[in-house]
Parts: C-alpha cells; sequence; structure tokens
C-alpha cells in the first residue's frame, strides 16, 4: 500500500474514496432510507434490522471470525437488554443526569462483564465440547430468567418508559423516527469497530485460531487467550444491540434471553453467510425482512423460515455472501454476462419446483389448519380452488417434480458452463468430465 | 418415596432409549443430532394417529418402523450430502430439521395437546401403597424399556452386526479398510437410533403429554445425558440417565430455599434487593435447571465426561 501511495501520489484521492466510499455510502443510505420508505411498518422493520445487524454481527465474531459455533448468544443481548431497561428505570425514578443514546453502553458493559465470567469458563475448550457448553449455559439462564421474577419480571417481562429521561438538545425519543436515527448511530458506529476489530493483529489471530489452533499455538499465542477476548468483545455488543432493543421496544421478557433468540441469530449469520464480514448484515435485513413480510402473507411462515435455512445448509453453506462472492472471478475476468443465459435456463426448473413447493405447504396449511374453521375454499394468484380435492395436490406435486428433474437435467451443464467462465475453457471442460 | 424412586427410574429409562440413540450416532458419525428429540415427537404423534385408526399395540411397532425408515431417509438424502462440508454443517443441518419437524407437527396436529390416551387394557391401577395407587401403563413403559435395553445389550455385544458398530465407534477407517459398507452401516445405525427415539415417544406419549413442544423440551436434556456419560459410552448414558431421571423427581418433591438454609443457621433472611428472588427460590423450583448445571461443570472438570474415553 505504501509503495503504491508513493509512487502514484496523484492517485491519494481515489485510494481514499476506494477505502472509505462503502462506508460513507453506508452511513448514506442509513440516513436516507427513512425518508424514501415513510410508513411506520417500514420504520419499525428498519430499527429491529439495525438492532439485529449489530446482534449477528456480533455473533459472526465467534462463529465465522474465531470459530466457535455458539447456541447461547441470546445470554449476553437479553442481559444486556435486561440491564439497560432497570437503569432506564432507575434513571427515570431519580432523576439521574444521563441521556438515553449512553444507555446501549450499559447494555454492552453487561455483556461484557457476563462475556468475561461465562467466557472464562467456556473458552477453555474449543469445538463441540464449547458449543456444548454455550448451549448448557443458555439453557441455564434461560431457565433462570423464568424463576428469579425481580430480575427478569417472570413471562410479562419488564417495562420502562424512554421518554422520562434526561433530554439534550430537545430531543425526548418520542418519535419513533428519532429512535430510528440513534439506532442508526449506534449499528453504525457497531459495524465499524467491528470491522477494525477484523483488521487488527488480535482480530487475524482468531482468524489463525479458527484455522489452526495447532499452528496457532506455534507462533506463541495461547489459543485460549485469543477465544476468550473474542468471546468478550462479541458479549460487549451483543449487549450493546440488546440495550437497543431495550430502548426500541421499551420492553424485555424472557422470549428474548431463550434459546429461540439464540437460534434465530444463528440462522440470521448462516443466511447471511458467515465466510465474510458482510454476510450476517445482509442476513440480518434479510431474515428480519422475511419475518415482518412472510408473516404477513402466510401463516408458515416459520416452516419457510426452516426450509430455507436447511437448503442453505445443504447447498450453500457460504451463505448469501459466499453466493455473491463466488461470482467475484467472473466479475474480474469479465464473464459475468456468459453466465446469464444459463442461469436464465436455471431459472424455469427452479421457479418450477419453488411453485410447486410453496403450492403444496399453503394448501397443506390451509387443510390442516384452517379448513376446519373458514371452509376448503382458498386461491393463490387469484385462483380460486379446493384444498380437499385432488387437483390443487396433483398440480403441485408435478410442479415440484418436474422441476426437479429439469433441474438434474440442466445442472450440469450450467457448472460447465460456469466454471468455464471462472476458470477457462480448458478447466470447464475438465470439470464437466 | 417409593414412588419418585419408581418414577425417576421410569423417567431415566425413557431418557436412556433416547440417548442409546444418540450416543452411538454421535460416536460413529461424530453428528451430535438436534433432531434426536423431534423422532422422538414424531414417534409420539406417529403413536397417536395410529391408535387412533387401528389400536395401540399396532402402532408400537409400526410407528417407530416408520420413523425409523424416515430417519434412515435424512441420513441418506440429507446427512450425507452435508458431510462434505464438515461437522458445523451437520449440526446445523439437524438444527434446521428439528425446527422444520416441529413447525410440521403444529401444523398437522395443531399447537394444542393430543388426546394421546393409555390403552384399555393396560387403563388400571397397577398397586396400591399408603393409599395411593400406581398406573399398570407406567409398570407397562417401565417393562418395555428394560426389555429393549437388555435386547440392545445382546445385539451390540453378541451379534455381528453389533461386533461391526463397536468396531466401527472405535476404528472406524479399519473397519471400512476391512470391506465393510460403512456409509450403509451410518445409515443403519442412524435409522436404529431413530426408531428407538420412536418408541420411547409411543409409550411415553399418553403417559407425559404429546404436544408439539415436547422435543423443545426434552432435546437439551438429552444432551446433558449424552455429553455427562460421556459421548459413545452405552454404559455412560445409563449411568446419566438414571442419575438425571433421579434428581429431576426428587428435585420437584423438595421444598427448601436458600433463605430457609440461612434462616436456620441464624442469619436475617434478605427480603430486599432486586435479586431477592434468589433467597426464596426452592430447590422445586431450580429442579429444571440443575442438568445444565451438571453439563457445565463437567464439560469443565472432566470433559470426557463420567464413562467416556475421548474428548468432545
Amino acid at each position: 500500500m505504501a509503495i503504491t501511495t508513493m509512487t502514484k501520489p496523484a492517485s491519494l484521492p481515489l485510494d481514499l474514496a476506494k477505502r472509505y466510499g462503502i462506508w460513507i455510502l453506508a452511513a448514506a443510505v442509513m440516513i436516507v432510507l427513512p425518508k424514501i420508505f415513510t410508513s411506520g411498518a417500514a420504520l419499525t422493520t428498519m430499527c429491529l434490522m439495525g438492532i439485529m445487524i449489530v446482534f449477528s454481527l456480533s455473533y459472526n465474531m465467534l462463529l465465522g471470525q474465531t470459530g466457535m459455533l455458539s447456541f447461547g448468544h441470546a445470554v449476553y443481548y437479553g442481559l444486556g437488554g435486561f440491564l439497560a431497561v432497570h437503569a432506564m428505570n432507575v434513571i427515570a425514578a431519580d432523576k439521574l443526569p444521563i441521556p438515553l443514546p449512553v444507555l446501549p453502553l450499559a447494555g454492552g458493559l453487561m455483556g461484557l462483564l457476563f462475556g468475561f465470567i461465562f467466557g472464562a469458563v467456556s473458552t477453555r475448550r474449543a469445538g463441540t465440547a464449547f458449543a456444548m457448553i454455550s448451549l448448557g449455559l443458555g439453557e441455564l439462564i434461560a431457565s433462570l430468567s423464568l424463576i428469579l421474577r425481580g430480575f427478569f419480571g417472570g413471562e410479562e417481562g419488564i417495562t420502562a418508559n424512554r421518554t422520562k429521561m434526561l433530554t439534550l438538545f430537545g430531543v425526548r425519543f418520542g418519535p419513533q423516527i428519532e429512535v430510528y436515527y440513534l439506532i442508526a448511530a449506534w449499528c453504525f458506529a457497531c459495524i465499524v469497530l467491528m470491522f477494525a476489530f477484523t483488521r487488527t493483529p488480535l482480530g487475524r489471530m482468531c482468524n489463525a485460531v479458527r484455522e489452526n489452533p495447532e499452528r496457532a499455538e506455534f507462533v506463541g499465542y495461547s489459543t485460549q487467550m485469543v477465544r476468550f477476548i473474542a468471546f468478550c468483545i462479541s458479549g460487549f455488543f451483543a449487549g450493546i444491540a440488546g440495550g437497543l432493543a431495550a430502548i426500541n421496544f421499551e420492553l424485555m421478557n424472557a422470549v428474548n434471553i431463550s434459546g429461540a433468540q439464540s437460534g434465530v441469530v444463528l440462522l440470521m449469520a448462516y443466511i447471511g453467510g458467515v465466510g465474510h464480514f458482510f454476510g450476517p448484515i445482509l442476513g440480518a435485513v434479510l431474515v428480519t425482512l422475511l419475518q415482518v413480510m412472510l408473516s404477513d402473507i402466510t401463516g408458515a411462515w416459520m416452516l419457510y423460515f426452516g426450509l430455507i435455512f436447511i437448503g442453505m445448509v445443504m447447498f450453500a453453506p457460504g451463505g448469501m455472501a459466499g453466493l455473491i462472492m463466488l461470482h467475484l472471478p467472473l466479475w474480474q475476468r469479465g464473464t459475468l454476462l456468459r453466465i446469464l443465459p444459463h442461469y436464465a435456463v436455471m431459472a424455469v426448473p427452479v421457479l418450477m419446483s419453488l411453485a410447486g413447493l410453496v403450492l403444496l405447504i399453503e394448501t397443506a396449511h390451509h387443510q390442516m389448519v384452517k379448513a376446519a374453521s373458514d371452509g376448503p375454499a382458498m386461491a393463490m394468484l387469484g385462483i380460486p380452488f379446493s384444498s380437499n380435492t385432488a387437483p390443487p395436490w396433483i398440480v403441485a406435486l408435478a410442479l415440484l417434480g418436474g422441476g426437479l428433474w429439469l433441474g438434474r437435467l440442466y445442472g450440469p451443464k450450467l457448472a460447465a458452463a460456469f466454471s468455464d467462465a471462472a476458470h477457462g475453457k480448458d478447466l470447464g471442460k475438465e470439470a464437466a468430465r | 418415596m417409593i414412588f419418585s424412586t419408581l418414577n425417576g427410574v421410569l423417567y431415566g429409562m425413557l431418557l436412556f432409549l433416547l440417548a442409546s440413540g444418540l450416543t452411538l450416532i454421535f460416536s460413529m458419525m461424530g453428528v451430535l443430532n438436534f433432531a434426536h428429540a423431534s423422532f422422538y415427537m414424531l414417534g409420539a404423534y406417529f403413536g397417536f394417529q395410529i391408535s387412533q385408526w387401528l389400536n395401540f399395540w399396532v402402532a408400537l411397532i409400526v410407528a417407530p418402523v416408520l420413523v425409523g425408515l424416515i430417519g434412515a431417509g435424512v441420513e441418506r438424502w440429507g446427512l450425507r450430502t452435508v458431510h462434505k462440508w464438515g461437522h458445523v454443517a451437520e449440526l446445523l443441518f439437524t438444527f434446521g430439521l428439528a425446527f422444520v419437524v416441529e413447525e410440521l407437527v403444529q401444523m398437522i396436529w395443531g399447537k394444542l395437546p393430543v388426546d394421546y390416551r393409555v390403552p384399555p387394557l393396560l387403563d388400571f391401577p397397577a398397586f396400591e401403597l399408603f393409599g395411593t395407587t400406581y398406573p399398570a401403563f407406567r409398570m407397562f413403559m417401565l417393562l418395555i424399556s428394560v426389555a429393549i435395553f437388555l435386547v440392545l445389550l445382546l445385539v451390540l455385544t453378541r451379534s455381528r452386526t453389533g461386533l461391526i458398530i463397536q468396531a466401527a465407534l472405535t476404528h472406524p477407517n479399519m473397519v471400512a479398510m476391512l470391506g465393510h459398507n460403512v456409509p450403509r452401516v451410518f445409515m443403519l445405525v442412524f435409522g436404529c437410533g431413530c426408531g428407538l427415539a420412536a418408541i420411547a415417544g409411543v409409550i411415553a406419549g399418553p403417559a407425559l403429554v404429546t404436544q408439539p413442544s415436547m422435543a423443545h423440551v426434552l432435546g437439551p436434556i438429552l444432551f446433558v445425558v449424552v455429553v455427562f456419560g460421556g459421548l459413545g459410552s452405552l454404559p455412560g448414558a445409563f449411568i446419566a440417565s438414571l442419575l438425571i431421571g433421579l434428581i429431576q423427581t426428587f428435585a420437584i418433591a423438595i421444598n427448601y430455599s436458600l433463605g430457609d438454609m440461612l434462616a436456620t443457621i441464624g442469619m436475617a433472611r434478605p427480603v430486599q434487593g432486586i435479586l431477592n428472588d434468589l433467597w426464596q427460590v426452592t430447590v422445586a423450583q431450580i429442579g429444571p435447571v440443575v442438568p445444565y448445571l451438571m453439563l457445565v461443570l463437567i464439560l469443565i472438570f472432566r470433559p470426557t465426561g463420567l464413562m467416556g474415553t475421548r474428548e468432545t
């Protein structure tokens, strides 16, 4: 880098633009978004996205960066959130001179504290043992949250009022839009900090510990220490996300700390792609969007969710980010356009089987859940039919089966064309054979 | 006391039916099957459905076979595809599968518990003790699980298949070298493990509650059993199952809190503060937490588990 800038001093502004352009763009998008999507529902969704981006990035610090699979990450998110809610109540009651925007920091410190305590215990071991300890700790805290009613508020949780805090510059954080900008600012700061962390020597050592712990030990680092520090920092950011959630919902309950929440963050990070920094951001945005939109459209949305996850694990372990980065060599070689016709052909069987699957699930869902009360009549894409007659089932199965069969038929050709575009003609032929 | 012991042993034996399959699957394939409790749930629901159509005794045979076939299918077309992405992907696959199974069950049988009744033939009190009766069906459950435990023991130690499985536990590569079809053994073990879980489901369904959250409730406990006993160790799983079964049953009966303890040694019971619940929680309430505490402690201090020979 130093040499390039010395030999080509004229390109310095361009270099800077290249380096920081993406951040400026991200900040601009965050500022402009509520001006484009002005509806209340969109605003709520975007707030949720901001929180989940921080949460899933903090999770990826463990899974993607350091290679630690955790099943109990909601503990730090939940504890951070609960502390923030209690802090809000205490500050409001005692009229302490603390403004709302610094509250996520309190949540973060709570996450850091418990990351420190539980990390000291669990990061002694790696791999499956670590995953099991995290599961045990997660279930432990989740069960405790229902027992210790004073701190966790039992089933109904703890509520707070964010507008009762010290007012700075006349902003009281009553309307959702003000909360959005608060979340966006914290989210942006956290993204920058977490990205910066991946660039530090410690962040690099995390990768080394993930890839080859034995060698990392030989270089002279304690893998346990590296895991421990990564775990603490990850807990800190999860706590910040929890604090943001507390401010956004003004409510924290046992669900926020449960195993289900830990599962959701795992889904987000994995669907987005754990191999790249921007993967979890993509995953958080996509999954939140799916949660909000699918739950409006269909009653079986959790099922779709699970199927998408299984599909991802089976066919695209790199997640969305992995799929995008797969096309980077094509982009660099300028052969991206060549593959598009093949994708267009492949889209036919894929869409066919997807349509079949959706029709199958929807018809089944209607027949099983709704037919008893609303009768068998239903409609999809404006076409009315009855869920208790044979035709929709036959059509669905035919679409699904036909799509899968055609896909299998064309799959090898697509693979050959892709490899051709990515590596050149000869290698492509090699792969086809 | 006797009832608690009986119930504890019964719960422990049920846990063992599940844990034995899980630990065999783990030690052979290296996959911690998150969906194992889901197969138990499928067993309970299949048992319910078949006993609605035909009767309980047909269900006891057919449901485990069906679930076993489904399990073998999952291994053949699911896990084997994921295998090339490594163990984490396999774990996540079963995680997603558990999710999907729960949703499917909710869709087909509804969110509320189904009315899965004890078969009329066994619906009578077995014996009476101190004025309380003990249902015959529970004795039947105990009998079935002990019988399966014995059969499993015999198959694993005496039959040729059992020997191959045992060999594959410790030396999978050598077994493959000797010309055995290891993937097929995997499929067999996975299917049989799921079938065992389904038997537990069929017999536990009428006694416990058959509802969509039953897998979710039992799943984590199952991991505790398997890890506590030592991964891949059947005797360990047996001891851990009984231990956890007994602990959980006895904990419910004890009504004693930390505050009471302080009171007996003559200290004032703290009633103020945000964590005052900590002093008032009784052992009975803490019961569900104990297994997880055991899991964390054993993983920290004895990572191989009670009887395990290898580290997790």
